[in-house]
C-alpha cells in the first residue's frame, strides 16, 4: 500500500491536496449548498472526467482533441437511451398511436422501436456499452489517425469536424434521436425515481466516487510507465517510435481511454440533469471542455476537475448577472491561460515558492536509492572538441 | 429520385449548382486565407469566421451610412465597401499577429485555442455594437434580380457576381504568390523558414504580412456572403468547420487543391441538400470528408513541405 499511495501521490503537498479536496466534495459542499445547488456541483464534475481525459490526452500526451462532446455524448446518449425506454412503457404511454415507443418517435410516425434501440432494455448492457461504446469508437478513429501519423492541428480540427456531424446527425434524425430537443422526460432507474431529493445526494455521491477513482486511475497512469512514455511522445515522437515503441497504438490506446471515461461522465450527466440533447455534444461544449482544462491546469488532474468547477460556477453566476460580460470574460480568461499560464491553475499554485519545496527535499531524502549515484551534470559536446 | 422527370432533374441540378457555386465561392475565399495563414506558420486561425464577419459587417456598416449620408452614391458604394473590408480585416489581422499569434509559433495547438478566445470576444463585440439580430444592407440594383435562361431556371445575377470576384480575388493571389517578391519571400519561408533567415529574408514581417493577408482576404469573402445570406455575429463560425475541411481536404499550403476541395465539398453539399431533407446531406458530405482523410490524411493535392 505505501508503494502504491507513492507512485500515486509525487509529494505530500499532493496527496493533502487531494485529501483536501475530496474533503470538500464529500463533506462541506454537501452540508454548505442546498440540493439544487450540490445537483449543479454534480453535473460540473461530470465534465471533471472529460478533463481528466484531456490532461492524459493533451496535457501529457500532446494530442489535442476538439471532439471529446462526442464520447461524453454516445455515453450520455446510451445512458438516456435505457431511461427513455423505462420511462415509455405501454402504460404511461397509452394515448400514443404506438403506445411502448418514445414519444418523440410517435410524434415522427415510427411504429416500431428502431433495432438499435432494442438492446438498451437491458441495464447490464447499457452499462457495457456506457464504457464500450465510446471506447470503441475512439480507438477506431484514433487508430485510423495515428497509424497514419497524423496528430497536432490536423487531428484537432478533424475530430472537431466529427464534433459537428456527430451533433448534425442527431439534431436530422429527429424520429431516431431526439432531435434537437433530444431524449427529455427521463424519470426513473430501474423504478428508482432519479428526480426525488434523495436519489440527487446519491447521485452526486456516486459521481464523486467514480470520479476520484477515475483521477486515481489517471494519476497512476501518469505516474508509472505509461505516463512516462506518454510524456516522450508528446516532446519526442520520432525518438520513441525509433526506439521500438508502438506510438500509434500508444496513442489510440490513451484516446480510447479517455473516451471511455468521457464517456462515463456522460452516462453521470443524464442521470444528474435529466435529460440528453445535442447542444450538450456539438462543437462548442467540446471546445469549452478543453478550456475547462486549460484553466484548471492540463498537465495535473486535480487541476483539471478544479477547472471545471470554476469555470461553470463563473459561467453559471456570471452569465445569470451580466450575460454580455460573460463571453468577453471566457475569451479573455482563455486568452489569457494560454498565453501566459499554460499550466493553468494548477501551475500558478506550484509555482508559490511554499514548504513544497522543503517537502519535496525530505521525499527525495527518503526516497533516493543509495546504491545509485546521483547524475552530474553531462558536459556538452561540441564541434571544438 | 425516381419521382422526377428527366428534364427536372437537369433543371435541378443546375439551379442547385449555381446554389452550391455560391458556397463554393465564400468557401474557397475562406479557405484561401486559411491555407495562406496555415501553410504559412501551420497556425489554425479558429476567429477567420469571426474576419470573415467583420468583412460582412464593414458592408452592412458602408451600406447603412450611404443610406444616410449619400443616397446617389448607393449603387456604387459596394466596391468601395470590398476594399474597405479588406483593409480593415487585414489591419485588424496584423493586430492580432502583432499581438497574439507571434507569441505562440512554437505552440501551434495553443494559438488554435488563443483565437478561439478571440473569436468568443469578437462575436461578443458585434452583438454588442450591431445587436443579436442578422443584419442585412441594401444591395444596389445592379444586382437584384435574375437571369432567365429559359422556363423553371433562374440564375441569380448576386450569385454570379461572387462568383467572379472569387475568381478575381484568386487569380489575383495566385499571380501575386508567384509573380511578386513578397511571394517569393512567403514561399521561399514555407519551404524553409531558417534558410530563408539566413538569407535575409525577415520572416517575422512575412509571417505579419501573409496573416494579414489572410485576414484581408476573409474580409472579402464577408462581403461577398452579405450578397447571399444575412449576417449575424456567429455567422462567420458557421463556416468554419466546412472552411477547415476545405484546406485540409485540399492539401496543406496548396491553392490549387483549395480550389478543387472547396468546388467538391460546396457542390456535394447543395445537390444533396435538394435530395436529403434538413442537415442531411451536410452530414452526408461531411461524413465523407472525414473518412477519406482519415485514409489519405495529406489530402488532395499535398505540398511537399517538410516539417518547419
Amino acid at each position: 500500500m505505501p508503494l502504491l499511495f507513492r507512485t500515486l501521490f509525487k509529494t505530500r503537498g499532493e496527496a493533502i491536496a487531494f485529501g483536501g479536496f475530496l474533503l470538500l466534495l464529500v463533506v462541506i459542499l454537501p452540508l454548505a449548498l442546498p440540493v439544487f445547488r450540490l445537483n449543479l456541483v454534480g453535473k460540473y464534475l461530470t465534465f471533471g472526467f472529460v478533463a481528466i481525459g484531456l490532461v492524459l490526452l493533451w496535457g501529457r500526451c500532446g494530442i489535442l482533441s476538439l471532439g471529446q462532446g462526442v464520447f461524453f455524448g454516445l455515453g450520455g446518449y446510451c445512458m438516456a437511451m435505457f431511461l427513455k425506454l423505462e420511462a415509455s412503457d405501454p402504460v404511461t404511454t397509452a394515448i400514443q398511436s404506438t403506445p411502448g415507443i418514445p414519444d418523440f418517435m410517435d410524434w415522427n410516425q415510427i411504429t416500431k422501436l428502431p433495432l438499435l434501440w432494442e438492446p438498451f432494455k437491458s441495464l447490464p448492457f447499457t452499462i457495457f456499452a456506457i464504457f464500450v461504446v465510446p471506447a470503441v469508437v475512439a480507438f477506431i478513429i484514433g487508430w485510423a489517425m495515428f497509424r497514419r501519423r497524423v496528430g497536432g492541428v490536423y487531428f484537432a480540427i478533424i475530430t472537431q469536424s466529427i464534433a459537428l456531424i456527430f451533433a448534425l446527425g442527431i439534431d436530422g434524425n429527429q424520429g431516431f434521436t431526439g432531435g434537437r430537443n433530444g431524449i427529455t422526460d427521463l424519470r426513473t432507474l430501474c423504478g428508482w425515481d432519479i428526480r426525488s431529493e434523495n436519489a440527487q445526494y446519491i447521485l452526486y455521491f456516486l459521481c464523486v466516487v467514480l470520479l476520484f477513482t477515475v483521477a486515481l486511475g489517471a494519476k497512476y497512469i501518469i505516474n508509472t510507465r505509461l505516463g512516462r512514455v506518454l510524456v516522450a511522445i508528446r516532446d519526442r515522437e520520432d525518438r520513441v517510435r525509433f526506439s521500438g515503441y508502438d506510438v500509434a497504438m500508444i496513442r489510440a490506446f490513451i484516446f480510447a481511454f479517455a473516451a471511455m471515461i468521457s464517456g462515463l461522465g456522460g452516462a453521470l450527466f443524464v442521470l444528474q440533469v435529466g435529460f440528453m440533447s445535442p447542444s450538450i455534444i456539438g462543437i462548442v461544449p467540446s471546445i469549452e471542455m478543453v478550456i475547462f482544462t486549460a484553466v484548471g491546469g492540463r498537465l495535473s488532474v486535480l487541476g483539471a476537475i478544479l477547472g471545471c468547477l470554476i469555470v461553470n460556477f463563473g459561467k453559471t453566476t456570471f452569465s445569470e448577472a451580466y450575460p454580455d460580460l460573460w463571453l468577453y470574460l471566457m475569451g479573455g480568461t482563455f486568452i489569457s491561460v494560454v498565453m501566459f499560464f499554460p499550466n493553468g491553475l494548477a501551475g500558478l499554485i506550484e509555482k508559490i515558492p511554499t514548504s513544497r519545496a522543503k517537502y519535496l527535499e525530505v521525499f527525495n531524502r527518503v526516497k533516493k536509492p543509495s546504491g545509485l549515484p546521483t547524475p552530474t551534470k553531462a558536459t556538452p559536446i561540441t564541434d571544438e572538441q | 429520385m425516381g419521382e422526377y422527370t428527366n428534364e427536372e432533374l437537369q433543371s435541378i441540378f443546375i439551379m442547385q449548382s449555381f446554389s452550391g457555386l455560391s458556397l463554393f465561392s465564400v468557401l474557397l475565399l475562406m479557405g484561401l486565407g486559411l491555407a495562406l495563414i496555415f501553410g504559412q506558420m501551420g497556425v489554425i486561425n479558429m476567429a477567420h469566421g469571426e474576419f470573415m464577419a467583420l468583412g460582412a459587417y464593414t458592408v452592412y456598416y458602408c451600406s447603412h451610412l450611404t443610406s444616410t449620408l449619400a443616397p446617389a452614391f448607393g449603387p456604387y458604394y459596394f466596391v468601395v465597401a470590398i476594399i474597405l473590408a479588406f483593409m480593415i480585416c487585414a489591419l485588424l489581422g496584423a493586430l492580432v499577429e502583432w499581438g497574439m499569434i507571434r507569441h505562440l509559433y512554437h505552440r501551434p495547438l495553443d494559438t488554435l485555442l488563443a483565437t478561439w478566445g478571440l473569436s468568443l470576444v469578437l462575436q461578443q463585440t458585434y452583438r454588442s455594437i450591431f445587436g443579436a439580430r442578422e443584419v442585412t444592407p441594401t444591395l444596389p440594383d445592379w444586382l437584384m434580380g435574375s437571369y432567365n435562361i429559359k422556363e423553371g431556371l433562374d440564375i441569380p445575377i448576386n450569385g454570379m457576381f461572387v462568383l467572379g470576384l472569387s475568381i478575381v480575388i484568386t487569380i489575383a493571389l495566385i499571380t501575386f504568390m508567384y509573380c511578386s517578391s513578397f511571394g517569393l519571400k512567403l514561399r521561399a519561408t514555407v519551404q524553409n523558414r531558417k534558410m530563408s533567415a539566413a538569407v535575409g529574408i525577415n520572416t517575422a514581417k512575412v509571417d505579419r504580412l501573409a496573416f494579414s493577408l489572410g485576414c484581408g482576404i476573409a474580409g472579402i469573402a464577408g462581403a461577398a456572403f452579405t450578397t447571399i445570406g444575412s449576417t449575424g455575429p456567429d455567422s462567420g463560425s458557421r463556416y468554419i468547420v466546412d472552411a477547415f475541411l476545405v484546406v485540409v481536404a485540399g492539401g496543406t499550403a496548396s491553392l490549387l487543391g483549395c480550389l478543387a476541395s472547396a468546388f467538391g465539398i460546396a457542390q456535394a453539399q447543395s445537390i444533396l441538400e435538394f435530395f436529403l431533407e434538413g442537415t442531411k446531406g451536410k452530414v452526408a458530405t461531411l461524413l465523407v470528408i472525414v473518412i477519406a482523410l482519415m485514409i489519405r490524411p495529406q489530402g488532395l493535392f499535398p505540398g511537399k513541405v517538410r516539417g518547419h
